[in-house]
């Protein structure tokens, strides 16, 4: 199995509040990393994904976003995404994951969102 | 790999040089593997195959379904001769020939592409047939998914991937699901579950046989991903296309000279 190119970075945003931003490619091979950012992040009760730097996506990757977010309610934690071009937002659609990942266009309306 | 943490950490296409309208200037290269998006599905009679339950449903993923959340992968080594590519051009081209007997896949004449919609007869044992579809979500040279409409067993979807691992190629099915109302979970448990494993491990033998591996073993891997019950969307059940394939006649078949064959591509 190749070695994944992604990053995942975590900013924290008080105790409630964590960013992931992911940079490269979003495949099943890299959900060790997706999990390792998770548990960087902690228990916050909201985890806002950052997508601005998705290059690439199969549908491994949505399956491994799906684990995420089984992690995530069995957390009692809300997970939103923003920076999603019209092809990754068209795919949550299709998918639809966006009915359990809430979609903002950008990180200011995704934090003002979950922290309504 | 690097996973750091910090507030001076930020990945936005901003900050990285590029506005949003150019970041979405250039067509990512996975554009043409996935499908466009479709709010309910549309497809045409197909010979051979009753087609119901089908035209005018959504789509279904793991979100929408209602029983506990398996993963389940069935994998074979294929030896170290065959391509990862070639594999996979096998079996999406003769994709429906691997199919157990009794069992009927009517997909596009060109294959498996992002966006068909394939028309399926099931045999559930009894004699009954359970008529049901499923949409290619995503494919390319070393993968393809299938997803499921509304009334399919499980809501959810079946990676079929080939890959390198060391020297060797690995072959496999990979269905993440969970079963679509309380009547199918019911219906995993007493056995739905068991004939799953031994319907993909079948398809994956016969490719196998195919690609001229020596005895193929297919190895079966299970998870129980979420063992919570989604009881809000245990209303499903009104398209569970098992229970209407009983009420719906078998018009569709007596035309269809290719039936006697265990599938229909």
């Amino acid at each position: 199995m190749g070695v994944p190119e992604i990053t995942m970075d975590v900013r924290r945003f008080g105790d409630s509040v964590a960013v992931v931003d992911i940079k490269g490619e979003v495949t099943a091979a890299c959900e060790p990393v997706l999990m390792s950012a998770y548990e960087q992040a902690g228990a916050t009760s909201k985890l806002v994904l950052n997508f601005a730097g998705l290059e690439y996506m199969n549908s491994g990757g949505i399956g491994m976003l799906v684990t995420l977010l089984v992690r995530a309610n069995r957390q009692r934690q809300q997970l939103a995404a923003f920076g999603l071009s019209d092809h990754y937002r068209e795919i949550f659609e299709l998918t639809r994951l966006d009915e359990a990942i809430t979609i903002y266009d950008s990180e200011e309306s995704a934090l003002d969102g979950v922290v309504r | 790999m690097t996973d750091t943490a910090g507030p001076d950490k930020v990945a936005s296409a901003e900050q990285i040089g590029l506005s949003a309208r150019e970041a979405q200037a250039t067509p990512p290269r996975d554009s043409a593997s996935w499908a466009r998006k479709v709010d309910r599905l549309e497809v045409a009679q197909r010979d051979g195959v009753r087609g119901t339950n089908v035209a005018g449903r959504r789509l279904t993923g793991p979100v929408q379904g209602f029983g506990k959340m398996w993963q389940k992968t069935y994998r074979m080594q294929a030896g170290s001769q065959i391509a990862p590519e070639h594999a996979i051009a096998v079996w999406k081209e003769h994709f429906p020939e691997f199919w157990p007997k009794g069992n009927r896949f009517a997909g596009a004449l060109t294959g498996i592409n992002p966006g068909d919609v394939a028309l399926l007869d099931l045999a559930l044992g009894g004699g009954v047939k359970l008529s049901t579809g499923v949409f290619v979500l995503y494919a390319d040279q070393e993968s393809f998914t299938l997803m499921t409409p509304q009334g399919h067993m499980f809501a959810g979807w079946i990676t079929f991937s080939a890959e390198r691992e060391g020297d060797e190629t690995a072959i496999q099915a990979q269905v993440l699901m969970r079963a679509n109302d309380p009547l199918y979970e019911a219906g995993m448990i007493m056995g739905g579950h068991a004939k799953e494993d031994k319907f993909w491990a079948a398809t994956l033998t016969a490719l196998g046989q195919r690609l001229g591996v020596p005895d193929p073993k297919v190895h079966t891997t299970t998870t129980c991903v979420d063992s919570k019950r989604q009881w809000r969307h245990a209303r499903n059940i009104w398209h569970n296309s098992a229970v209407r394939s009983v009420f719906q006649p078998p018009r569709r078949r007596a035309s269809a000279p290719a039936q006697k064959s265990s599938s229909n591509g």
